[in-house]
């Protein structure tokens, strides 16, 4: 439990019960939520180490709702943290004693579906795979599919900037955002972008995408949907070499062959695979999973340069997948492969990237680490663009161990900005690498990130004491509170 | 008349930073000068500081899909390069000095700063969606940066999509990293003639809610153009499934040479080339398209169309008022003439926050005053 948090404002927590009935005020009875029994479950979210009941939680239906609470708290200047489906693995949504806790989750209405124009607008509370499934009679899709998919909600995703595997083809949210509807922390709505393809001057909505609920809170989002593809099928590329398998990604790529997908899962990761989940991959040091989209001879077309590439590699195995069976047996071990480690003990999972080039150096520096440290780590991610997911075990029940654990990750985390990466390729900063910032970022650099958070968000009520180094923003945050 | 103004042309980033520390007046940031026109005189009235020696490239890792250069560094050099590798920017970025009469050399940083993107974006993303980091100097002259070196990246805010498209207001950009992509080794179009707005974009519509990854579609003088690529095999399976769905229509077939000239003219609007009417840039939902084109067409002059109907090019004589009224998304590329701002005028708190973002990134209005209207 290394990430401390500031005081929360005891006059705010004073001022819980006014709090409280002024928020009753202005919305239905069911959207308030006080007693701390119920306000529990909204203590964390996936970084779970870290908990904090919160003053009160609000669950707004309406983006006038939202914005009569982010009025009342900016009047009566109390903390909001926005939250989605709490699925955040950085303490992107963790509260504070003193915080009210926004959350998302009622907004979940599908306003439009506008295939010709190629969007579909919603609200932002409804999750990420809902999305996908309302398109599918329409033969549409939405692209960016965290792993959390099933629980997590465009607002958090847009909050995050969320990716997935399938971004090496698609991109991630902002490139697939066209339009929000945010509430400032003035209370005030503004439509940044729209349904047609912009900016008109300045991309608020780029700079809005990301920016982890220190700018707002957006309420609606046009996404832009395509086509679904004809068809996908995976390759299976096992080697003896984790470097080899480096090579082949990056001769993949440079081929001119654009996967939507490249996995990676090394020799810790692939042993519990195979313990928990019998997926039957091969048995060696690195596999590779990659995936191509089209119709039959397109897909056959793209696997034989495949191939081609990984056979002047010497691969363990090569294995096809001639149906849908098979496709889902590659498949298997990757997608059970946090749930195979979760049975090994605790886990904490990062989320460096580092230039494709960089992956062979990266993995030898993370398995000297994990020999200084004494603690075991597992790499599964996506390849293609670099995105690692190392995942480090340690014992919860056993004092120090997590904090172990944390400096390890740190470890990982300086040494994806030292070979040219940064901290987080798209799970946040959250409170989780808050403080490590200023390893990849100089003082100006961070400098004017919190002077445009000043602009927004002139009391820091919006998220606060998150992303940027508390260090870094103590004098913003201190200014603010005068 | 008084004399030209100076040219200042900085050739280091820090030459660059104490320039601007240092400054107490103006500048007008220019890279090869082909994406604006400036208003005649202008280098009579302020300083300008050139780009062009901030040069060259820092990185190019083709394995890595990763490109790092320096703003002044002319376009065509940098499409050369990637072409020799069999990469290419996938957003396609047009060439205006047709159109706005520059002679200079179009620079990256100058792409970067428009934003500019061509026919392809309706697939592939604008600039912006390809810049994965930017090194600037602000207007208080601190050397900043923000992103990095690889395609997925959330620490922190996003700044670079921000500096894409703020015509050097924000700041002067030093080092650029953009995301490289295969070049499509094989091109083709279906051209259907005789189709009026309407028609074109239903078939547009049509065509791209169709999984054959069409790069273009895009509509001129009453003929209406598809363009698909790809590798040589699902180009060919592509072609004949458009053919066959949209055979009603009785498409013609262009191959790869022809295709290649008649998506350069349309990325660089030769159309609206040799006409000296003021040349607005509409931006519009697809299926809004016909109808506002037919409301610009009552007041004289002439349309086309890009990004499957989002995209609608307007030259002729409308007063800017005209042009806003039925179309709210227009900025003025071409001025002929006209006056009053060129981008759609802001309002409210979001009109509030932009220009509170200039503050923040220039406080003293020293980057290209006037030149995005604030």
């Amino acid at each position: 439990m290394s990430i401390a948090m500031p005081a929360p404002n005891q006059d705010v927590i004073a001022r819980g019960p006014q709090i409280v009935a002024a928020l009753q005020a202005v919305l239905p009875a069911d959207a308030v939520i006080h007693d701390p029994q119920e306000t529990r479950a909204y203590e964390c979210d996936a970084l779970t180490a870290y908990r904090c009941p919160p003053l009160a939680v609000v669950l707004p239906r309406t983006t006038a709702q939202v914005a009569a609470i982010m009025r009342l708290c900016n009047d009566m200047g109390v903390p909001v943290v926005p939250r989605g489906a709490g699925t955040s693995l950085a303490g992107g949504a963790l509260p504070t004693a003193d915080c009210v806790i926004l959350g998302t989750m009622r907004l979940r209405d599908v306003l439009e579906i506008d295939t010709d124009n190629r969007f579909i607008r919603v609200q932002s509370g409804i999750t990420n795979l809902a999305v996908s499934a309302e398109l599918e009679s329409h033969g549409f899709f939405y692209a960016p599919d965290p792993s959390s998919q099933l629980a997590c909600t465009i607002a958090g995703n847009i909050a995050m900037n969320s990716g997935g595997a399938h971004c090496l083809k698609y991109g991630v949210t902002t490139n697939n955002l066209m339009g929000a509807t945010v509430v400032l922390s003035t209370g005030e709505i503004v439509e940044m972008g729209g349904p047609e393809a912009g900016p008109d001057g300045l991309d608020m909505l780029g700079l809005f995408c990301g920016s982890e609920g220190q700018l707002g809170v957006v309420t609606e989002a046009i996404l832009r949907i395509l086509p679904r593809p004809e068809g996908a099928r995976p390759v299976l590329i096992g080697f003896g070499d984790a470097e080899v398998a480096g090579e082949c990604v990056a001769n993949i790529i440079r081929s001119g062959v654009i996967p939507v997908a490249i996995e990676y899962m090394d020799e810790p990761c692939l042993r519990a695979v195979e313990s928990f989940a019998k997926a039957g991959y091969p048995t060696c040091n690195a596999v590779l999973i990659v995936e191509v989209e089209g119709s039959a001879d397109e897909i056959a077309d793209q696997i034989a340069r495949i191939r081609e590439i990984a056979d002047a590699l010497n691969p363990v195995e090569f294995r096809e997948s001639r149906n849908a069976d098979e496709a889902a047996k590659i498949w298997k071990g990757r997608k059970s492969a946090f749930g195979a480690m979760g049975k090994l003990g605790d886990y904490i999972c990062l989320d460096g990237t580092v230039p494709v080039g960089q992956l062979p150096y990266t993995l030898r520096r993370i398995g000297e680490l994990s020999r200084e440290h004494g603690l075991e780590v597992a790499n599964v991610f996506h390849a293609g663009d670099g995105n690692m997911h190392p995942l480090i075990l340690f014992n919860a029940n056993q004092p120090g161990d997590l904090a172990r654990a944390e400096a390890f990750g740190n470890d990982i985390l300086r040494l994806c900005v030292e070979v040219g990466g940064c901290l987080t390729g798209e799970h946040g900063v959250g409170i989780e690498k808050r403080d490590l910032m200023s390893t990849q970022y100089a003082p100006d650099d961070l400098a004017i990130q919190m002077e445009i958070k000043d602009l927004f968000d002139p009391q820091w009520l919006l998220n606060a004491a998150k992303v940027f180094p508390l260090q870094a923003s103590a004098a913003h945050r201190g200014r603010a509170a005068e | 008349m008084s004399a030209v103004q100076d040219l200042l042309a900085p050739t280091t980033e820090a030459e660059l930073a104490a320039i601007i520390a240092d400054r107490r007046r103006p500048l007008r940031i220019i890279g090869g000068g082909t994406r604006v026109q400036l208003p005649p005189g202008d280098d009579m009235m302020i300083d300008r500081l050139t780009t062009t020696r901030l040069s060259g490239v820092v990185t190019y890792s083709p394995g890595e899909m990763t490109l790092i250069a320096r703003p002044g560094t002319p376009l065509p050099e940098i499409e050369a390069m990637l072409a020799a590798e069999g990469q290419a920017l996938a957003f396609e970025p047009p060439d205006l000095r047709g159109v706005l009469g520059g002679h200079g050399a179009p620079t990256l940083g100058g792409m970067v700063a428009a934003n500019a993107s061509g026919p392809r974006r309706l697939m592939a993303g604008a600039c912006r969606d390809h810049l994965l980091g930017v090194r600037f100097v602000d207007g208080r002259g601190r050397v900043i940066k923000n992103g990095g070196r690889v395609m997925k990246n959330v620490t922190g805010l996003d700044l670079s999509k921000l500096l894409a498209g703020s015509y050097g207001t924000l700041a002067v950009l030093t080092e650029i990293v953009l995301k490289t992509l295969p070049h499509l080794p094989a091109r083709a179009t279906l051209v259907f003639a005789d189709m009026n707005r309407a028609q074109a974009v239903r078939l547009f519509s049509t065509a791209l809610a169709t999984p054959f990854d069409v790069t273009g579609a895009a509509w001129r003088d009453g003929t209406a153009y598809l363009r698909i690529e790809g590798l040589e095999k699902q180009l060919i399976y592509r072609r004949d499934r458009l053919l066959a769905l949209l055979a009603a229509h009785a498409p013609q077939v262009l191959d790869d040479a022809a295709t290649t000239a008649l998506w350069r003219g349309l990325r660089d609007v030769t159309n609206f080339a040799g006409s000296d009417a003021p040349l607005w840039r509409i931006l519009a939902k697809p299926t809004d398209a016909p109808a506002i084109c037919t409301a610009l067409h009552a007041l004289g002059g002439a349309t086309s169309l890009d990004w499957g109907g989002g995209l609608i090019w307007y030259a002729g004589p409308g007063s800017a008022a005209q042009v806003r009224a039925l179309a709210p998304h227009a900025t003025l590329i071409r001025r002929a003439g006209l006056t009053g701002p060129a981008f759609p005028p802001q309002t409210g708190p979001l009109a509030r926050l932009q220009s509170g973002l200039r503050q923040t990134f220039d406080p003293a209005g020293l980057l290209n005053p006037g030149l995005m209207d604030a």
